[in-house]
């Protein structure tokens, strides 16, 4: 491997070599789809009415709305949003668990760009061979100009990638004009400028530098995935000794079904050979499935040499048993439990939203002081209230105060002379009212515990109620 | 030497790597390289600092620091942005300058607005005493500024009278003035005790003491009123109420009446611009205490107006 004189080693371009198979397929498909669902999701329209921005996905900052199709997430509702990510977490584990590292080898960002960026290589430079051939060749104008070409294509790439990912952020066909009238935010053109430059570094030429050095994913994978969790095996006891087709021809008895003919090595994308064992740099593509299987019907034996498998089933195989089915490997107590906690936070954030309301009021009481003693001997709390109007349409809301006897409040728009034990406020549409609330008890008041109650006064009449504490002198 | 160093690397035979000579448990740690970009980027990282330092004020010396070349300093960023928040305030301002103070609560924006300019006022200049929540302290003597007992008047008029012109100022002739004279040597401890009955009376936290109802009438009445309920012209609290400065105990009161303590509080008259000074007192009336000035200037047993 490394020779012990050279302390920093230089990187070495992949050139992977074309192949043709059921998993590059596959790859094909998810490279589209991922592709797509990220290029088009920002042009999906949705019908909102007119208080309410007609964009389908849309992160809007500046208002702190978080709009998903017929969802629409306030910040106090983000724990939506930590749900989703957990899920995605937990979804993770999952695949993991159950088929090892599929994420990293067909819908990883990195892998489907990186894949595309070797796409356009191929395009330019031709196939492996030739690529090799162009790296060692020197600096000619053809050379240059095939560079050239390829990296304004990596930009045009990287850009549209930048591009995109600010649509999610504000009106997509607005912005996007803006955007080439030069009339968009400077932050707008700062994002984009940094993920252009991201992706074309990243995406064009660091490729596999970035799965085995940056990511943190592939180290905790390995305490994911288990024994009994799919992943791309070399089967070692079906293909070693290895020998040439010729000699293996020769004496069929000595050598076992690798012929040594490196396709696995030249196909993979991160430049690694699968039949050194499972190892950091293998993202479970597949690619060398596809190229082992094709040798292996060119020389007419079984395929499956390099094979999804776990490593149980190897040890099994080996041992000259039969590997267990499918589906009891993928059907487990871990993927079990996996897919058990993944579902029930599903079905929880679905129940929150199938049960939440249009209305929300929060209470926080001021504590800076706890409680005011008044001339009369009356005793006063301030509360800062919030009503939340989540529908489109401006609406009177009710608040009343209850558990403190003769207690009444009042606000700094509402004077002490209208005190009563209810008021009601009316809250534009979409929108946050702050309130202020004094809240007075009789003298001798010794309640501690006052709810506040949140009817709206439509024919919903949708109800929020919120305890708060209301501290009295005696306490101190 | 460096033969014998030379002569100690080792190299492990399974990946033709050099160990780094490092041991733990039987473990030994291969010198297994970086990629050159991420070393480049390390460097890259390193010359990025160098130009920091070179760029911008830096490093400390005796007398000054480095200057850098570029001009840049945080103090002059700082004056940059506080002009520019000037800047920026300037047309509020000019607005609260223009309205006359008890109209303010007519535009709820501007009021806000004032409110908030008020409390970053208040916040640097009277959380010392009133604390940060304007509760004042008992034990020390600051008023509450919360409640709606007012020694001086609670409308947004006389709070500023008494920010401009402060309490008990010997350099300023318009200054809120009162005394309480000290009863020691005057009033017997027999009698002391009677008026302090008297007083915890007014607020029904006592039996009436007739004795102590004469004395009061006799040497407190004056200022505090008849019926103990104060006089604002005299800043001459209410003894009637639920709220003391001071404290209610019959030790609190005694000392009061022998020894009295009178708060003292700064002007803010050519300390704090005028227009701050409104956005303070916008701020104190808006505490929950504050008093409507219209109404209490048509009570003509508080006239507000005739302030001295």
């Amino acid at each position: 491997m490394n020779s012990p004189n050279h302390l920093y080693e230089a990187v070495k371009t992949v050139h992977n070599k074309r192949i043709d198979g059921r998993f590059r397929r596959f790859k094909w498909l998810m490279m589209i789809v991922t592709l797509a669902i990220y290029y088009v999701t920002p042009w999906l329209r949705w019908d909102r009415g007119p208080y309410a921005p007609d964009q389908a996905v849309l992160v809007d900052m500046a208002n702190r709305r978080f709009y998903m199709f017929g969802i629409e997430i306030w910040p106090h509702e983000f724990y939506f949003v930590a749900g989703l990510l957990i899920m995605a977490g937990i979804g993770l584990f999952l695949i993991t668990s159950a088929v090892g590292r599929a994420w990293c080898g067909y819908a990883c960002p990195q892998t489907v760009w990186t894949d595309l960026f070797q796409h356009v290589d191929r395009l330019i430079d031709g196939d492996r061979n030739a690529r090799i051939r162009l790296e060692a060749a020197p600096w000619t104008w053809s050379k240059v100009l095939r560079r050239g070409v390829k990296w304004t294509i990596y930009l045009a790439i990287a850009f549209a990638t930048g591009g995109a990912w600010i649509l999610y952020f504000a009106d997509a066909p607005t912005l996007f004009a803006e955007f080439f009238a030069l009339d968009a935010a400077p932050i707008a053109y700062a994002t984009v400028a940094v993920l252009t430059l991201t992706t074309f570094t990243l995406g064009g030429f660091m490729r596999e530098q970035v799965c085995i050095y940056m990511c943190p994913w592939p180290r905790i994978q390995s305490a994911m995935m288990d024994e009994k969790s799919l992943t791309v095996t070399y089967k070692d006891w079906r293909g070693e000794p290895r020998g040439s087709v010729k000699k293996a021809q020769k004496d069929p008895e000595a050598f076992g079904d690798c012929i040594d003919c490196l396709q696995c090595v030249a196909v993979c994308p991160t430049g690694i050979d699968i039949r050194e064992g499972p190892q950091i740099g293998c993202i479970t593509c597949a690619l060398c499935i596809d190229a082992c299987d094709k040798v292996m019907a060119d020389i007419g034996r079984p395929r499956g040499l390099i094979d999804y498998a776990t490593l149980e089933d190897c040890a099994a195989e080996a041992a000259g048993k039969a590997p267990k089915p499918i589906w009891k490997t993928l059907l487990r107590p871990r993927t079990v439990a996996y897919t058990l906690i993944w579902g029930s936070i599903g079905m929880a954030l679905l129940f929150a939203l199938g049960t939440r309301t249009h209305t929300d009021l929060t209470v926080s009481a001021d504590r800076n002081p706890p409680f005011m003693l008044m001339s009369d001997g009356s005793i006063r709390n301030s509360y800062t209230l919030r009503l939340r109007n989540m529908e489109s349409r401006p609406r009177d809301m009710e608040v009343a105060i209850a558990g403190l006897p003769g207690g009444v409040f009042w606000t700094d728009t509402i004077g002490q002379n209208e005190a009563a034990a209810s008021q009601t406020f009316t809250v534009p549409a979409d929108a946050t009212l702050p309130v202020r609330a004094y809240v007075a008890a009789p003298p001798g008041a010794a309640a501690t515990e006052i709810t506040f109650t949140l009817t709206s006064q439509d024919e919903q009449r949708e109800q929020d109620v919120v305890e708060a504490g209301f501290t009295t002198p005696g306490e101190q | 030497m460096a033969n014998d160093i030379q002569d100690k690397r080792r190299v492990d035979e399974a990946t033709n790597t050099e160990f780094v000579g490092h041991e733990w448990d039987g473990i030994e740690e291969l010198d297994t390289p970086m990629p050159r970009w991420w070393l480049w980027t390390f460097y890259l990282t390193i010359a990025w600092s160098l130009a920091y330092v070179i760029a911008y004020p830096a490093w400390p010396l005796l007398e000054k620091g480095t200057e850098g070349v570029l001009g840049w300093t945080s103090r002059g960023q700082l004056a940059e942005q506080m002009s520019a928040a000037e800047m920026a305030r300037a047309d509020v301002r000019a607005q609260i300058a223009a309205t006359p103070l008890e109209r303010l609560p007519e535009d709820s924006a501007l009021l806000a607005q004032a409110v908030a300019g008020g409390r970053a006022a208040f916040l640097v200049n009277c959380v010392q005493c009133h604390g940060s929540g304007a509760a004042g302290s008992q034990e020390l003597g600051y008023p509450n500024l919360n409640d709606d007992d007012w020694l001086w008047g609670g409308d947004i008029r006389a709070i500023e009278y008494t920010l401009t012109h402060g309490i008990r100022q010997q350099d300023h002739p318009e200054t809120r003035q009162s005394q309480m004279p000290a009863f020691a040597g005057i009033l017997t401890p027999p009698q002391v005790g009677a008026v302090v009955d008297h007083v915890l009376s007014l607020s029904g936290q006592a039996q009436p003491n007739a004795e102590g109802a004469a004395l009061f009438a006799q040497n407190c009445s004056l200022c505090h009123g008849p019926a103990g309920q104060g006089d604002r012209t005299y800043g001459a609290p209410n003894l009637a109420d639920a709220i003391w400065l001071r404290g209610s105990t019959r030790a609190a009161i005694t000392s009061q009446i022998l020894a009295p303590r009178m708060g003292m509080m700064p002007k803010w008259e050519g300390r704090l611009d005028p227009v701050t000074i409104r956005m303070l007192a916008a701020y104190v009336h808006s505490l929950g205490g504050g008093e409507d000035f219209v109404e209490v200037a048509a009570d003509p047993e508080v006239a507000v107006d005739e302030q001295p």
